[in-house]
């Protein structure tokens, strides 16, 4: 049995109050905390190599490390805007345990020297932001937030602001952008948030999930939290499984066990009769893995090593009963509506994408579109300013090379239904037509590539 | 099968095509004598301004806020939140056609977000939403639409209803669902994500 951390009788009733969080031992770090001086309390959370839970693993520690000294105004901002596809854990911790954040953002903000913190949370979300609402109501008037916190010299004033529905919006910088009142369009990066983030001051940006194992880290301990998980993915892991499985939900793992164990053992596995087609191991924006790597250790590094990437946490589980190209077209839809539209290879690049995909299923497209598709993935990866493309452009790119044939297949069942098959039959049969023009397509890509890398 | 229009191009911003009005006069700052604004509302506003060390971030609240009053970002409303924080219209016409929970045109009482993201989408969501896109017809009440990922995965396919998480949903609960908001009961009781449990069961001790 995984030791629990942050699900630990997470249905207790009232423990999103303060008077059932305090009876079981909540505030207790806080005031351990407040009571070390704030190197020491980077100390242990750089001793607990506990990395980042929203999706880019940049180790915490480190992150709180790069804020600069002195007085001036830093904030700290909580990134509740879970809206990567697939992922609902933060979802949970904030509607049954809020004063574990709220504990978890008070400490982070102590080692950081911060003292403005917003909690930016998705509109969507209304039933845990107005859960946050009542608890930080509560924190204040029992003196965990305001002014000189437990008679101390810390200060942390804390707003929970709600989104408006957007994606982009869970990006660090387009974050920034939103909570200062505009559209949420990313920012070139260097600077970095903790030198130049919110109102251009120094600002620490962390998961809902990372800020709530603080209390936790700060409890038992860094060295004592590193002890779990694997040695570069320590600690435990909030894990959210969906799709075709039979019992989707939240779950929480030691990072490193087999991806079998939380797909099949915690999840269900897909329904009686059905296997595994693919799956996403790190919400809709990673690289998708197939049924043969279900033995994969879910830990960050193993699946960076796999070609994929952990992201947020989030398994999404396609069976055997659903066409490659309904799972591409869907997921590449949602990048395209959510392109804040700042870069053209990821505002016109999503758009061609769905096209092409539209026109593989209206019976308009040749093998060659194929190529064109897989190309277009190539060129938008790494050369905007975040990495929404890319997140598009991986996983489509991914399906494109594992599900090929079954591609190709629809094609030509979709050019026959539409009475098309003598188009092909005059650039040639399949395999020959296809492939001259698919190797000039080729070989254009690969010029073109070069080109590139001077 | 139709075909897919290839000169379809991206943008997102609305009214991408549509020619600037260059008869308009520019976008000023309204006037508070000429811009009556409900007490209740620029209070509502002005505290949400008081939060923050730059009172812009209060943009995305203050449209929220006048959006309930108004039922959409009417150009009233619009109106009403730029005289209150000494903005033009025109910038926040900007942030307002941005998210997806800002409406820029009229719509039905209570919303029904729909998620057809590839979770939900596996678990039926399409043929949902078009149920009760088709139940719903005309109906001024409803105001039915397909969203992304709401953060539900576990009860797909689900819906958001006036900000209410239900799932997981049949073909068989869309006249009740429809029914119970119109009738303004809570929607589906058994079904609303408030009440689920955590589905580790290590959690429970």
């Amino acid at each position: 049995m995984t030791t629990k951390l942050l699900f630990d009788r997470i249905d207790e009733p009232g423990l999103s109050t303060l008077d059932v969080y305090q009876r079981r031992g909540g505030y207790e770090s806080l005031r351990k905390a407040l009571a070390m001086p704030p190197e020491a309390v980077l100390h242990e959370l750089e001793a607990s190599a506990i990395r980042g839970r929203g999706g880019a693993g940049f180790q915490m520690g480190k992150k709180v490390s790069f804020l600069p000294k002195g007085g001036m105004d830093k904030y700290l901002v909580c990134n509740a805007d879970e809206s990567e596809p697939g992922t609902f854990k933060d979802r949970e911790l904030m509607q049954k345990n809020p004063h574990m954040l709220i504990e978890g953002i008070v400490i982070a903000a102590h080692a950081a020297g911060a003292t403005r913190s917003f909690i930016y949370i998705r509109g969507e979300y209304v039933l845990q932001a107005d859960i946050l609402d009542a608890a930080l109501a509560e924190a204040r008037a029992a003196g965990f937030v305001g002014e000189r916190i437990l008679g101390s010299d810390t200060s942390l004033s804390l707003v929970v602001h709600r989104g408006a529905g957007a994606y982009i919006c869970g990006e660090e910088t387009g974050l920034l952008d939103s909570l200062e009142g505009k559209r949420g369009n990313p920012r070139l990066k260097p600077p970095f948030p903790a030198n130049q983030g919110l109102y251009q001051g120094p600002t620490l940006i962390n998961n809902v999930e990372t800020l709530a194992t603080v209390p936790t880290i700060i409890r038992i301990g860094g060295a004592e939290y590193a002890q779990l998980g694997v040695e570069t993915s320590t600690g435990t892991k909030l894990v959210s499984v969906s799709g075709h499985v039979c019992r989707p939900g939240n779950y929480e793992i030691e990072l490193g066990i087999p991806s079998r164990e939380i797909i099949y053992g915690l999840a269900g596995g897909p329904p009686a009769g059905r296997s595994v087609k693919c799956w996403f191991p790190g919400g809709s924006s990673s690289p998708v893995l197939t049924g043969d790597d279900l033995d994969i250790p879910y830990d960050f590094d193993s699946m960076a090593k796999a070609g994929t990437m952990l992201g947020s946490g989030a398994i999404i589980v396609v069976d055997d009963s659903t066409p490659i190209l309904d799972v591409a077209l869907k997921v590449a839809k949602f990048y395209r509506h959510e392109s804040c539209g700042k870069c053209t290879p990821c505002r016109e690049g999503t758009n061609w994408t769905v096209k092409m995909l539209e026109r593989i299923d209206s019976g308009e497209a040749t093998p060659m579109d194929i190529e064109i598709m897989a190309s277009v993935q190539e060129h938008i990866i790494g050369n905007c300013l975040c990495v929404l493309g890319d997140a598009m452009a991986m996983p489509i790119g991914s399906m494109i090379a594992k599900f090929r044939p079954e591609f190709e297949a629809h094609i030509e069942a979709a050019r026959a239904r539409a009475g098309r098959v003598d188009v092909l039959a005059a650039v040639g049969s399949g395999a020959a037509g296809g492939g001259a023009l698919a190797g000039a397509a080729a070989g254009a890509t690969t010029a073109v590539a070069a080109q590139g890398a001077h | 099968m139709s075909a897919v229009p290839r000169d379809a191009h991206s943008s997102t911003a609305p009214g991408w095509d549509t020619p600037a009005d260059l008869e308009k006069d520019p976008a000023t700052i309204p006037d508070p004598a000429t811009t009556p604004v409900p007490d209740a509302l620029r209070a509502e506003i002005e505290g949400h301004m008081a939060l923050y060390p730059n009172f812009r971030s209060a943009i995305l609240p203050a449209l929220e806020a006048a959006q309930r009053v108004h039922g959409w970002c009417a150009p009233e409303a619009i109106e009403q939140v730029a005289c209150v924080m000494r903005l033009t219209p025109a910038e926040l016409d900007a942030v307002a056609t941005f998210y997806d929970m800002l409406e820029t045109t009229p719509v039905g009482r209570h919303s029904v977000y729909v998620c057809t993201n590839i979770s939900c989408s596996l678990c039926g969501a399409d043929e949902l939403y078009d149920a009760i896109r088709e139940a719903a017809g005309d109906d001024p009440e409803f105001n039915v639409r397909s969203f992304e990922c709401l953060g539900a995965c576990d009860i797909a396919p689900m819906a958001s209803v006036d900000g209410t998480y239900v799932g997981p949903l049949t073909l068989d609960d869309v006249p009740q669902l429809l029914d119970d908001i119109r009738a303004g009961r809570e929607v589906l009781p058994d079904k609303q994500l408030a009440r689920r449990p955590c589905a580790d069961s290590g959690a429970r001790s």
